[in-house]
């Protein structure tokens, strides 16, 4: 199947549409809530989040011994809150610095988690095969059940983020001064945060918990690259997210059954990559050529400048003087000459230049404006 | 006129671990004054303001306001935080970090609407920033930065300010444009509380003054007690005051 065929079969095809659905939503909760983490800097929350539901994965499956998805997801809900509790116990308490924290609760809890998987794994049960996918994700297991779920939980993400906006907005920016404003901080801290590993965890069936981080972080990172208002960068985070999720489903069907995890992350990092290089605000590109712009008019703006202290010695400012005289003078080339006789600030007459009344009003006002 | 005391402090001990870094504070500052916090680096000013907003929470002490207890007076106090407490990156514009200011009386869940904008610009129009109000605040400069923050304290209307080192990495004119602001607020009967490095311009800018170091050294009249003696006692090595000379 190539690509062309997956995207005439997505409507048609029952399994491909709800896989595609589901990325599609998960890429989307995950932009938004990933804006968030992003603007607290706390990017590595949802890294270590993530490899914190682990265990509860195999511990819900250890004691239900199914593998329906919606327990093993509650069991990694779970986990993935004790590991965030753990988080900002430690902070609090020990004064260790928050990268510290998220190292320890990602490399224990992973640790844990591997540790029961390869038990389990060693047990005779033949139910168990199948579950080292929450390792790099499987979106090929999704049903329309999971979907659902995913819908609901994205759709009460976006009521409580329209309600709590001026919150959540206020907070990101100064923690401090919205304490003081007489709102309960904490609370709203911990709604984000709440939502942030229930995005995680919904997308560990998908994505997987070694990857899942690169879903929340990466849309939002793109995002930033565009705007510089809070809610079009949400918007535009959902929007890379949803595109990810869809973009990495059909590569994936396409090509002989790809992982879709993977695939899903590398195609938000495309996203990342084509924003950091070519968004017209931050991008290397535009900042580059608006240097080289700068540079070019510094330059002229110095010759004017030098021609100017010439000309303000004469009754006639407009009185000619020998190109010559400029030859000693680094910013002086031919081509800035000409460039400076097309914006009619000089003219030239033989092997003479004048400087002309606008000429003198742009330098004389040069440096002195706002 | 009788004379009120707009903030009381009793008792305030912060500690940070096993290190005091505030220790049995009392403080009564009356209503209408201009007033300068200083100490040298490490002696807790921005702790003291901190402590007092409950952004901090103390060992032991309380603060009342206008004789009541803080919490139920936040609406009489409005806080500047300093410059480098927050992301500049952020992004939002001037006006829209000046509406911020408006939050705490619109209360939860409710958005600011046609009359807070109204407050917003005004504020921004007192501080001289009204051209930039559609700006990134990342593009503004760390003066510029400072009036948005002083106009989100402004927008507040609180009867009591307090302002973490409002004139750290400013320019002159912004200097004096701030210091302006503070002097008409007093004029207006609020009581202003500012976190200040520069000793020299204590008499010039300030009417009373705290001296800091973990423990209260003095408060009081800057005329009355701004001296040699008080200076040494804060910073510990003999002081030659600008005044004096």
């Amino acid at each position: 199947m190539d690509i062309q065929e997956y995207f005439s079969l997505v409507f048609s095809d029952y399994t491909l549409r709800t896989i595609t659905l589901g990325t599609a939503i998960l890429g989307a909760i995950c932009g938004m809530l990933g804006s968030f983490a992003v603007l607290r800097k706390q990017s590595l929350l949802g890294d270590a989040i993530s490899h914190a539901a682990l265990p509860g994965i195999a511990l819900a499956f250890m004691i239900t011994g199914t593998k329906d998805t919606n327990l093993l997801l509650l069991g990694a809900l779970v986990s993935g809150l004790i590991g965030t509790f753990w988080i900002r116990g430690m902070i609090t308490k020990t004064h260790l610095k928050s990268d510290t924290a998220l190292g320890l609760v990602l490399s224990l809890f992973f640790g844990f988690g591997m540790l029961l998987l390869t038990f389990i794994q060693k047990q005779p049960n033949a139910n168990q095969a199948g579950l080292d996918k929450y390792l790099f994700g499987q979106a090929a297991t999704l049903v329309e059940k999971d979907v659902t779920l995913m819908a609901i939980v994205t759709g009460m993400c976006l009521i409580i983020m329209l309600l709590f906006w001026k919150e959540f907005k206020i907070l990101l920016f100064d923690a401090d001064y919205t304490k003081t404003l007489g709102f309960n901080t904490r609370f709203i801290d911990i709604l984000i945060t709440f939502f942030i590993v229930l995005a995680i965890v919904l997308g560990l069936q998908t994505v997987g918990v070694v990857l899942m981080s690169a879903m929340l972080l990466a849309p939002a990172a793109a995002a930033r690259q565009w705007t510089n208002k809070l809610s079009v960068m949400i918007f535009l985070a959902a929007i890379f997210g949803a595109f990810s999720g869809v973009f990495g489903t059909a590569i994936s069907a396409s090509q002989n059954n790809l992982s879709t995890g993977p695939v899903i992350v590398l195609v938000a990092a495309v996203f990342v990559f084509i924003s950091f290089i070519f968004s017209p605000g931050r991008g290397i590109l535009f900042k580059q050529i608006r240097f080289w712009q700068n540079r070019r008019d510094l330059k002229l703006q110095k010759t004017l400048q030098f021609m100017f202290d010439i000309a303000k010695g004469h009754e006639d400012i407009s009185h000619p003087h020998a190109i010559k005289i400029l030859n000693n003078f680094q910013g002086y080339t031919k081509g800035s000459l000409k460039k400076m006789e097309e914006k009619n600030w000089v003219e030239v007459e033989g092997q003479k230049w004048s400087l002309t009344h606008d000429g003198y009003t742009v330098a004389k006002n040069l440096y002195t404006q706002e | 006129m009788e004379e009120k005391i707009a903030i009381r402090v009793d008792d305030l001990t912060v500690a940070y671990n096993y290190k005091p870094v505030l220790w049995d504070i009392d403080l009564t500052i009356p209503e209408g004054v201009l007033m300068a916090i200083v100490g040298p680096n490490g002696a807790g000013k921005s702790t003291l303001i901190k402590s007092i907003l409950g952004i901090i929470d103390p060992i032991a002490g309380s603060v009342s306001i206008y004789d009541k207890p803080y919490v139920k007076q936040r609406k009489l106090v409005a806080y500047v935080p300093q410059k480098g407490s927050v992301d500049w990156d952020f992004p939002t514009t001037a006006l829209d970090v000046v509406m911020m200011g408006t939050y705490g009386k619109l209360g939860w869940i409710k958005r600011p609407g046609q009359k807070e904008k109204k407050a917003a610009l005004e504020a921004l129009e007192k501080v001289g920033m009204l051209p930039f109000k559609n700006r990134q605040i990342s593009q503004l400069s760390g003066g510029q930065q400072q009036r948005v923050f002083l106009a989100r304290a402004l927008v507040q209307n609180a009867a009591i300010y307090f302002m973490d080192e409002p004139f750290q990495g400013v320019d002159a004119t912004t200097e004096i444009a701030i210091i302006n602001i503070l002097k008409e607020l007093r004029k207006a009967g609020k009581t202003v509380v500012v976190v200040h490095h520069d000793l020299q311009t204590v008499p010039e800018y300030f009417d009373w003054v705290t001296f800091l170091n973990v423990k209260k050294i003095a408060t009081g009249p800057v005329k009355d007690i701004f001296n040699d003696d008080n200076l040494t006692k804060t910073y510990g090595i003999n002081y030659k005051v600008a005044v004096n000379q």
